[in-house]
């Protein structure tokens, strides 16, 4: 694809970013995309679904969220000032709740009673049960073995919530094989079951549903820097599995070609395939981040040379992904986007600066964002800034953090 | 006209149904693989289905879940599946189906797939998750090499959209017989019959019906309303058995064979219920001292069914 500015990032009527997105599934399933879409495209066109979503976004979520200068973090990295959005101060910790409570409207307006979804680090899941709660709807979480494990904490708030949740022991045991299972759950239940999807993933209209709940965080953003230093920031640093809460910020900035955007992927513990969860590293001999299909959305996709989807590693449950949502894979293409790695260690190192020299514990998903964030604010100005999405707090993750430090 | 559609003209002419089996390349190794498709199409098999293994085969239940496994356990490629229909294809003359997920195929190369599947002597290839919206510079591909691009439809898809994917389709049409994933079931559910009249309303192509079709009586109802039934889970569960038995791991030749045997015999009794009026039930005791005493055959005159 020809690198050039672009100025907008639309999918087309199918889901279609480019070659990206598009529905990929069983045809069982066809129907209640429709069905979706058509609502969806429906609830946008309504201002009635959009002040009650933003009212609860701010009476009941804590929207806005603050755009904190992070005096401490900018001296130590010596020059452009970073700024965090303040995602991590959402009601249950982190921006997944954007989309939760906006999908779970969604699903009362379509007269579903059960909702399912899929959790990695536990944090869709918990936010999920928390609006099922809310809004008095059943509610399923489809969790990996794996992710079960590293995050109990989690697991136990979902179940404080009311929510049935189900540990998928099948594959890899992590996020993409909660999907797998979740997905199985809807197609043998779509009468009456409404998939409350985590991120800018999957088939169409998800990706592009995601997204616009999620770019609330964008255009908050947008103004709040403005209105503090009087001009666009001149990048944009978030982690990405999914890639719901890089969207989310990016997206109102793709026309703004001067802001610099720039995703962070898992780099896990090496280069091979199935160390990491690197979509855009192409790989070795065995394999690595090529375009593909999984779970209904064409991007790119870790594989082996067969086509196998390759397993993943990350320290965060929630970036520990095979794919990438497709509009990444989009603003990746045309150059709009750039996306770099951050190692286990690195978002360790991250996790540490961001706790001692701000007082905030970030998850380990956000920790990825930092240390190239410290990057990139050394290669600009003392006039300029750059904000970092604070995604999610970390406080899930304290555990396992201290289980690695050396006793 | 395509072999696929020789072969429901003929079931047509003679007035029966079509018995489509089920198994998934490698499971659980290709040489029994191979040795199945013959053993399969011997058996009176008249089409087969081989599917070919994925690691996230978000369309099936638990059983083909682990067939897949199994075969990727070992390694197992697309090329690979493809050898084993044309060296079984040197014995046996029968129609074959790859049925695949997208991503081994998208990997593979269209024009690839369609040369290499010609070769190989498929017929038809079904793609679980490739709808007809997307299905279009794969069907241009596999068609210019003569090979059909089989589609689902399910009990979801409205009348509209069915008209639209009968416009595309060539072959038969695989109508789900319900919302879900493939896996053995109690009943043919009631949504099957009412899809295939609709898609009778809409197309003159044959209609197979599967998803959670596995007992012969299942296959007799389904019979009365479609022009053939596809038998998966039942029948790889029985691989699966054999497969996991002591013996199994050491994958000689009398193993295999049982595993051949056994789901063929599992075929070949369903077609002698059709023709003699008579249903043998397929019971396998399992013996741990001797997988080769595993299979044991019990027939049970049709009365007696009738009744319960």
């Amino acid at each position: 694809m020809q690198k050039s500015v672009i100025k907008r990032s639309e999918p087309d009527e199918h889901g279609h970013w480019g070659e990206f997105g598009g529905r990929y599934v069983p045809e069982t399933l066809v129907a209640p995309l429709d069905e979706l879409t058509n609502e969806f495209m429906r609830a946008r066109e309504d201002p009635n679904f959009w002040s009650e979503l933003s009212q609860l976004l701010r009476d009941y979520c804590g929207r806005p969220t603050p755009l904190f200068h992070a005096e401490r973090l900018t001296a130590y990295a010596g020059r452009a000032q970073i700024y965090l959005k303040r995602e991590d101060l959402l009601h249950t910790g982190a921006h997944k709740i954007n989309n939760a409570i906006g999908q779970a409207l969604l699903a009362r307006r379509m007269g579903k009673r059960r909702v399912i979804a899929e959790t990695g680090a536990g944090q869709h899941g918990v936010a999920t049960a928390t609006v099922c709660a809310l809004f008095g709807l059943r509610c399923v979480i489809y969790m990996g073995a794996e992710d079960v494990r590293r995050q109990a904490l989690n697991v136990f708030r979902m179940r404080l919530l009311g929510a049935e949740v189900i540990t998928v022991n099948a594959g890899t045991r992590t996020l993409k094989d909660a999907i797998n299972e979740a997905l199985r759950d809807w197609v043998t239940n779509v009468h009456d079951t409404y998939y409350l999807l985590g991120s800018a993933l999957g088939p169409h209209p998800y990706p592009l549903m995601v997204r616009e709940l999620q770019s609330v965080i964008g255009r908050e953003a947008r103004e709040q820097i403005v209105s503090a230093t009087g001009k666009l920031p001149r990048a944009l640093i978030a982690c990405v599995g999914g890639g719901s809460n890089a969207i989310g910020l990016f997206h109102p900035f793709i026309a703004d070609g001067e802001v610099r955007l720039i995703g962070v992927e898992a780099g896990g513990s090496g280069d091979s395939l199935g160390q990491h969860a690197a979509r855009f590293h192409d790989g070795t001999a065995s394999g690595g981040g090529q375009i593909g299909v999984l779970q209904g959305t064409m991007s790119y996709v870790l594989q082996d040379t067969n086509g196998q989807i390759a397993t993943t590693h990350s320290i965060s449950a929630g970036l520990d992904y095979s794919a990438i949502g497709p509009e990444h894979a989009f603003l990746h293409d045309t150059g709009r986007a750039e996306y770099v790695r951050a190692s286990d260690a690195e978002a360790l190192e991250g996790f540490q600066l961001c706790a001692r020299l701000e007082g905030i514990i970030p998850a380990l998903e956000t920790s990825h964002a930092i240390l190239p964030a410290v990057h990139v604010a050394r290669e600009l100005s003392q006039e300029d800034s750059i904000i970092i999405n604070l995604s999610g707090r970390g406080d899930k993750d304290v555990q396992l953090v201290a289980d690695l430090q050396p006793q | 006209m395509s072999r696929i559609r020789d072969t429901f003209a003929e079931l047509k002419h003679s007035r029966r149904g079509g018995f489509i089996p089920f198994i998934t390349a490698g499971d659980p190794d290709l040489e029994t693989t191979e040795l199945l498709l013959v053993e399969l199409a011997a058996a009176g098999a008249d089409v087969i289905e081989l599917g070919v293994p994925f690691s996230d085969p978000v369309a099936d239940g638990e059983v083909i879940q682990r067939a897949s496994e199994r075969a990727l356990g070992k390694g197992v490629t697309l090329s690979e599946a493809l050898r084993c229909v044309s060296n079984a294809k040197a014995h046996v003359d029968i129609p074959i189906v790859l049925f695949s997920y997208l991503n081994p195929l998208l990997k593979f190369g269209k024009d690839r797939l369609a040369e290499d599947a010609k070769r190989a002597g498929v017929d038809a290839v079904l793609i679980t998750d490739l709808t007809p919206e997307e299905a279009g510079p794969w069907i241009r591909a596999l068609r210019g090499r003569g090979i059909d691009l089989i589609f689902l439809v399910a009990p979801t898809t409205s009348d509209e959209r069915l008209t639209r994917i009968a416009q595309q389709a060539h072959g038969f049409i695989y109508a789900v017989s319900r919302a879900g994933v493939t896996g053995v079931r109690n009943e043919v559910p009631r949504d099957a019959e009412p899809l295939v009249k609709r898609v009778r309303a809409v197309s003159d192509l044959p209609v197979a019906v599967g998803f959670g079709i596995s007992t012969a009586e299942q296959v007799r109802q389904v019979w009365r309303f479609a022009d053939a039934a596809v038998i998966g889970s039942a029948i790889v569960s029985e691989i699966e058995k054999l497969a996991d038995s002591p013996r199994a791991g050491k994958t000689h030749r009398p193993v295999r064979s049982i595993i051949a045997t056994g789901a063929t015999r599992w075929v070949r009794t369903r077609r002698l219920a059709r023709q003699k009026q008579v249903l043998y039930v397929f019971v396998s005791i399992t013996s741990a001292q001797n997988s080769c005493e595993r299979l044991h055959w019990f027939d049970v005159r049709a009365e007696n069914l009738k009744s319960s």
